[in-house]
């Protein structure tokens, strides 16, 4: 598979999604199921990506440099930091540690 | 066009959230050519996929699994994309029926937009903060998508030193708003847990595609559903 075929087919996906949504009767909403079930897909894949990007190397887990990189991310979301500044300050910790040595 | 003072209220946050998102379109550019996709695709990905969530995904599993993992990458995707169906259903009778109106309205249907306009009151002022948000979004997400991808491709290496970790924390940041209650903070620990456990034993993608069984799981039978207490 190319990188294309994988940007081409992820980005018809996800605008066939949405426009089937207008499309279906509006009664699939008055059961709750399916809104409950979408959100709650959306966060567990979400979780499960913060698991395997903070500790993933291929098939292997690896401690290193990102584990200190997320815990400053969630300090300063925690503290209601704008997104740019979590996400940039989590890059520089994990490179900085690089740099050092400190971490892998 | 004038209008009226709920109207213009619903104006004004459109633009600001579009303004507010439009910084994470930067991360996104930037660690989409880090991660090995060049300019165009990742372009492509903001214009026509245009699902953050959606995006970081593909970018985030084709950076560990490569090429191979492809298939896990697109699954992802689609499924984090799934509630833009159901935001679709909702924001359908604010957008009409009319046949040119309903495939770009499609296209502007995401988090943001929807948020704003369910925000709203009045039907006029929530198709007023449908059409901004969606339309401020879009333009200032792929404006940062492309120059975030312009700045990562002259990074080079250097961007990849503290790149893994950027992911990681996008993807944080994505989450931490949508764990307020206690369902949503139960599924997203052991999504995060099974994750972990798969690493190891299954396919790079294979791990983030279980995290859909818990929710399935917990969503279908509304485990640990709270009722909502208005205090």
């Amino acid at each position: 598979m190319t990188m294309w075929t994988i940007v081409l087919i992820a980005s018809a996906l996800s605008f066939a999604t949405k426009f089937t949504g207008y499309l279906v009767p509006a009664r699939l909403l008055e059961h709750p199921t399916a809104t409950r079930v979408a959100n709650l897909l959306t966060v567990a894949m979400l979780a499960a990506l913060v698991a395997v990007q903070s500790l993933a190397v291929g098939s292997a887990i690896e401690v290193d440099a990102r584990i200190p990189a997320v815990m400053v991310a969630a300090v300063l979301f925690a503290i209601r930091a704008p997104f740019i500044v979590a996400v940039i300050a989590a890059g520089a910790v994990a490179a900085l540690l690089r740099l050092l040595g400190w971490a892998g | 066009m004038a209008f009226s003072p709920t109207q213009r209220v619903a104006f004004r946050s459109g633009i600001a959230v579009g303004i507010a998102v439009a910084t994470y379109g930067f991360s996104f550019g930037a660690l989409s050519v880090a991660s090995g996709l060049d300019i165009w695709q990742t372009c492509v990905l903001s214009l026509v996929l245009f699902s953050g969530g959606s995006q970081f995904a593909v970018v985030g599993v084709v950076a560990s699994g490569g090429l191979a993992a492809g298939w896990t990458a697109i699954a992802s995707s689609a499924f984090l994309g799934l509630r833009n169906g159901i935001y679709s259903i909702r924001m359908a009778p604010i957008v009409g029926t009319s046949w040119w109106r309903r495939p770009i309205a499609a296209q502007l249907t995401i988090d943001e937009s929807t948020a704003v306009a369910l925000n709203q009151s009045e039907v006029s002022a929530q198709r007023v903060g449908f059409w901004t948000t969606g339309i401020a979004v879009f333009i200032g997400w792929n404006l940062t998508t492309f120059a975030g991808a312009l700045v990562g491709n002259v990074l080079g290496d250097v961007n990849g030193l503290g790149l893994d970790a950027v992911a990681a924390a996008a993807f944080l940041g994505l989450l931490w708003p949508r764990l307020r209650q206690l369902q949503a903070g139960v599924v997203a620990a052991v999504a995060a847990v099974l994750a972990t456990i798969l690493i190891p034993m299954t396919p790079p993608g294979v791990p983030v595609l279980a995290g859909a069984v818990v929710a399935l799981i917990v969503g279908l039978t509304n485990w640990l559903h709270r009722d909502e207490v208005t205090s």
